[in-house]
């Protein structure tokens, strides 16, 4: 164990840095925009280097919450900051202090403009990442989640393309309209059971028809945050629009949110509700596998075609998740780290060729194998990363996943292996119109091949990419113990009920009452 | 003899040390003429700081004095203090308006203490007759407030529409008293209470006497559908005027509505209930739905305070004394934010002209980027987006409504609060989306400044120890119960 605070080291110090940033004065705005960026990137690099300590220390044996810190938040409100990881969050909290420096380097040159505004921004978005996946208050989860939409917003609709105010509005109010029923659903939890703490909510079920609506409640958040079909709608959007580093990380992180909540709240703290919709997730998750697939073939602009894509991954990510089966969970959440780097990945790739070019047109390019070697052997890695070739983390997750879904039904199982067919179609045209092909346009073919800073960025996330496809076991061994627990709660959630109810109900109600007589009194 | 008389007078003492404050400054100010004004404005912040002081020496327990016609207790000593914080803060950023659009009378400051002075009446009555009569006092120095600058058609327009509104209100309310007196035979609210417990059923003209008492409070506080007013008389009056209804009166009006409710009339809670359920959802549907078109950011921020209104009125709804401990914690943060959002509406001048339209902010965040990133705060605090302090009213609000089982409401409440957050972003769009227009004046506004700074302290920060506040409304909701 660590004998320092790490984690709320971790949310405080982008927020430090922030402040810092913030207190940069002088007249040289040029130097003030270096000290700026300097000031993020080291924050957000000691923070990996305290994620990658962490990784090291965390105990992966064992299912319990490490590094946790409880402390008095608000308890009038039963409110407390408690705060911890296991084998489920471990490696969201990594994700984000990884890609959060990627993203400050990968605007290095590209913003001009407002560049303390947008440092700060991208320090205080690290903050609220990383609460996210550390909370195990609901409330304090909650404040971090919807904490995400401040920066968010801004880096949309300030740093972003000609259609930014629509695409930040979209982003903002939708995930807003989806989250506040989730803070109804987290209160009338507060109410049953009498605390926030996410622990203990997970051992105390709920009776089953007030499962029911507040999985239905938590859904409706964390489907429009993966986003899953019919809800994705706002993604291609922001992800258009946001600048490069605002795609990366919402594709990168953001969009984990909703799979960590899946598997957080809704598997744990709701049995019988997963249960009962898990197939109304699976069709959601197949029509969103192909349907997506299928929009993504059709793109002529490259970013919304990833976006797309994005939701087919994600639509695996579903699938996996409520299998509940133990392949079909860690497929799941592998799956999400694994895009998590490669769509990153391809984000900032994209940004590489519009930071040139200034078009997001897949016509306006082509042939540029020619000009651009080094960008197009990285391009190709993580194209095949995409389509989940094996050796790649691509392949994993899908492969999990899929294995998962076969143990519960075939014929969701078999429409879902579909996707990957899709999803090797759209990104080898992709790869052919931008890469290969003609040249007919000659300013693509003037492109300068990626400098050292941009290969500096993607050899990491290469080499991340290869190595979990060559080496899953380094997160499958680290999960397995946390993903066991909660297939465990899970069934237990849906067994006793069943068999004994009328032996059970009692015993339930009576935790109930005894918790309820903790929460705090007035005098 | 006299120290019975020494007993009978000081729970009292703030409400009569302003009463004197102001009759001195009066004097002075004819004296003087208008020449005094700053001096009087000053002199009146000293005076709500020494009876917000006096208020704070006094013991906090339950006092009944004058006949059993004033109560000081917990719950009005809060939001006494609470009353007087906003009175200070909203005349002390107005100060300079005054001189700049040049309605320099000494009258207003003196106004604003017998307006604060009759607010602070209303709270602690315990008698619907001293209830009616502090109502008056702070009724018609706001009917002259929002009529000070008289040579000004829009502010004498805002003056007249909500002194005929008021007086109807008025009117209402005695005629509503008159009933409940009829049927209870009592003007005293710890009889009517009494009466009333005792009662098994209540009769009809009882129920409709407090039907008139709710809507008269219900005009007060701008909640729909007797909030007609407010739009007109936000952008009528002077900015100053504006920030000053925005801010104090309504907190006064729902400390009353809450003092009668969970006072005399807690007996037949099922029957008010239904009302303030349905002004609270009224009120927050069309404060979101009406506020979208809003060109002027004072009739924003006149639909912005009757949406609020409506979430307060949730707190009042569950009728638990949860729900008023988040009324108050609601009204608290509330009443922070709109300071801080009117201190940064009183800088908005260009060229020494006041402009409110929102589209004037354009590019704003590019001119004055740290006035920007503070009024953005304010905005999201208003919209309830964690983890600013705006959310944890929200929060405290549904709080409530859940765990007294009106999810409706709730739902209600929180999908209203995505509308209400789609016209806070659009002014934070305007600041930081759009193209840059010309800069506001670079003005000296020290007072200003420092209120929005306090204010936008107070939003970002409040996560980081809510307890002491949320305690304290806990504490003086207790006094209630």
């Amino acid at each position: 164990m660590i004998d320092f605070p790490i984690l709320s080291l971790m949310i405080a110090l982008p927020l430090v840095g922030a402040l810092f940033i913030l207190m940069i004065r002088g007249d040289d705005a040029e130097n003030n925009a270096r000290n700026a960026k300097f000031t993020a990137l080291y924050t957000t690099l000691f923070n990996l280097a305290l994620a990658v300590y962490m990784l090291g220390r965390f105990d992966g044996t064992t299912a319990d919450f490490q590094f946790v810190e409880n402390h008095e938040w608000l308890p009038a409100m039963g409110l407390s900051y408690h705060i911890g990881v296991d084998g489920i969050s471990v490696f969201f909290v990594a994700l984000a202090a990884f890609l959060t420096p990627v993203c400050i380097l990968a605007s290095w040159v590209s913003v001009k403009d407002r560049v303390k505004e947008y440092m700060i921004a991208f320090l205080v978005l690290e903050t609220m990442m990383i609460g996210t996946f550390v909370a195990l208050d609901s409330i304090l989860f909650y404040v971090f989640f919807e904490g995400v939409l401040l920066p968010m917003f801004l880096i949309i609709g300030v740093w972003g393309g000609a259609a930014r105010v629509y695409a930040s509005f979209k982003f903002f109010l939708y995930t807003l309209l989806g989250s506040v029923l989730m803070l109804l659903a987290i209160l009338t939890l507060y109410f049953q059971v009498g605390t926030t703490d996410i622990t203990v909510l997970m051992e105390n079920p709920v009776p089953r028809d007030l499962q029911m609506w507040l999985w239905i409640a938590f859904f409706a958040s964390f489907a429009v945050k993966m986003p899953m079909w019919p809800v994705h709608t706002w993604l291609p959007d922001a992800h258009v629009q946001a600048p490069t580093a605002g795609s990366i990380i919402l594709a990168g992180v953001l969009l984990k949110m909703g799979g960590y909540g899946f598997l957080r709240f809704s598997l744990p703290m709701f049995p019988e509700a997963t249960a009962y919709f898990a197939e109304f997730v699976f069709w959601l998750s197949v029509i969103a596998i192909i349907y997506t697939s299928l929009v993504a073939l059709v793109q002529d602009d490259i970013k919304k075609l990833i976006a797309y894509s994005s939701v087919a991954h994600m639509g695996f990510v579903t699938l996996g998740i409520f299998t509940a089966t133990t392949q079909g969970i860690e497929g799941g959440i592998f799956q999400m780290i694994s895009h998590g780097l490669i769509s990153g990945a391809l984000f900032l790739a994209v940004g590489v060729i519009y930071d040139r070019l200034h078009t997001r047109d897949i016509s306006r390019y082509g042939g540029i194998v020619k000009n651009m070697p080094k960008y197009a052997t990285v391009f190709m890695i993580l194209m095949l990363g995409a389509v989940g070739l094996p050796g790649t983390s691509g392949f994993v997750g899908e492969f999990l996943t899929l294995l998962g879904a076969f143990e519960v039904n075939t014929t969701i199982a078999v429409l879902a292996t579909t996707g990957i067919v899709l999803g090797a179609a759209y990104m080898l045209v992709l790869y052919k119109k931008v890469i290969f092909g003609e040249g007919t346009n000659d300013d693509a073919l003037k492109m300068k091949d990626i400098n050292a800073r941009e290969l500096g960025l993607f050899v990491p996330l290469v080499a991340l990419i290869l190595w979990l496809g060559i080496a899953p076991g380094f997160i499958l061994d680290r999960i397995a113990p946390s993903v066991d627990k909660l297939i465990l709660q899970y069934e237990a959630g849906l067994v006793p009920r069943e068999a004994t109810p009328n032996n059970i109900e009692p015993a339930a109600g009576q935790t109930i009452m005894i918790l309820q007589q903790e929460r705090p009194s007035y005098e | 003899m006299s120290e019975i008389s020494w007993n009978y007078l000081l729970p009292a003492l703030p409400e009569i040390f302003l009463a004197l404050a102001g009759l001195v400054l009066l004097i002075v100010g004819v004296f003087r003429g208008n020449e005094g004004t700053r001096t009087i404005c000053w002199a009146v912040i000293g005076s709500f700081a020494v009876a917000a002081m006096l208020l704070l020496g006094l013991e906090w327990t339950e006092v009944r004095s004058f006949n059993n016609m004033f109560i000081l207790d917990g719950f009005g000593a809060f939001m006494k203090l609470l009353i007087l914080i906003g009175l200070m803060a909203s005349l002390a950023i107005s100060i300079r308006y005054l001189y700049q659009e040049n309605i320099v009378r000494f009258e207003y400051p003196v106004l604003v203490l017998f307006a604060g002075l009759g607010m602070m009446m209303m709270v602690s009555a315990n008698n619907l007759l001293t209830l009616y009569m502090a109502l008056e006092l702070q009724s018609l120095a706001l009917y002259v407030l929002a009529s000070i600058r008289r040579n000004h058609v829009r502010s004498a327009e805002a003056g007249i529409k909500y002194f005929i509104l008021g007086a109807l209100g008025s009117g209402m309310m005695l005629f509503g008293i008159s009933l409940i007196y009829g049927f209870t035979g009592s003007i005293d609210y710890d009889v009517i209470g009494a009466t009333l417990a005792a009662q098994e059923t209540s009769a009809i003209g009882l129920i409709i006497g407090l039907v008139f008492l709710l809507v008269a409070l219900a005009f007060k506080i701008s909640a729909v559908p007797f909030h007609m007013w407010t739009p007109d008389v936000y952008e009528g009056a002077p900015t100053s005027v504006t920030a000053f209804f925005a801010m104090v009166p309504k907190l006064a009006a729902i400390a009353v509505l809450i003092r009668l409710l969970y006072g005399p009339f807690e007996s037949i809670m099922p029957e008010w209930q239904q009302i303030i359920w349905f002004l609270a959802a009224a009120s927050m549907i069309l404060g979101a739905f009406a506020a979208i078109a809003q060109s002027n950011i004072k009739r924003l921020m006149a639909y912005s305070s009757i949406g609020h209104m409506g979430y307060a009125l949730i707190g009042v709804a569950a009728g638990t004394q949860e729900g008023v401990a988040s009324v108050i914690l609601y009204l608290t943060i509330y009443m922070i934010m709109s300071a801080g959002a009117f201190s940064f509406i009183l800088m908005m001048r260009r060229g020494g002209i006041a402009v409110n339209n929102i589209e004037d902010l354009a590019g704003l965040s590019k001119n004055s980027p740290m006035t920007a990133y503070a009024m953005a705060i304010i905005m999201f605090s208003m919209a309830g987006i964690p983890p600013l302090a705006g959310f944890f009213g929200k929060f405290a609000i549904f709080d409530a409504a859940i765990s007294s089982g009106m999810i409706t409401l709730a739902v209600i409440g929180v999908l209203t609060s995505v509308v209400a957050a789609y016209y806070y972003i659009r002014v934070i769009k305007v600041m930081f989306f759009d193209e840059a227009v010309d800069p506001f004046d670079n003005q000296i506004a020290f007072t200003k400044r420092i209120v929005l700074l306090m204010s936008v302290l107070f939003l970002v920060l409040f996560i980081l120890a809510p307890q002491a506040l949320v305690k304290t409304s806990m504490s003086a909701a207790s006094s209630l119960f």
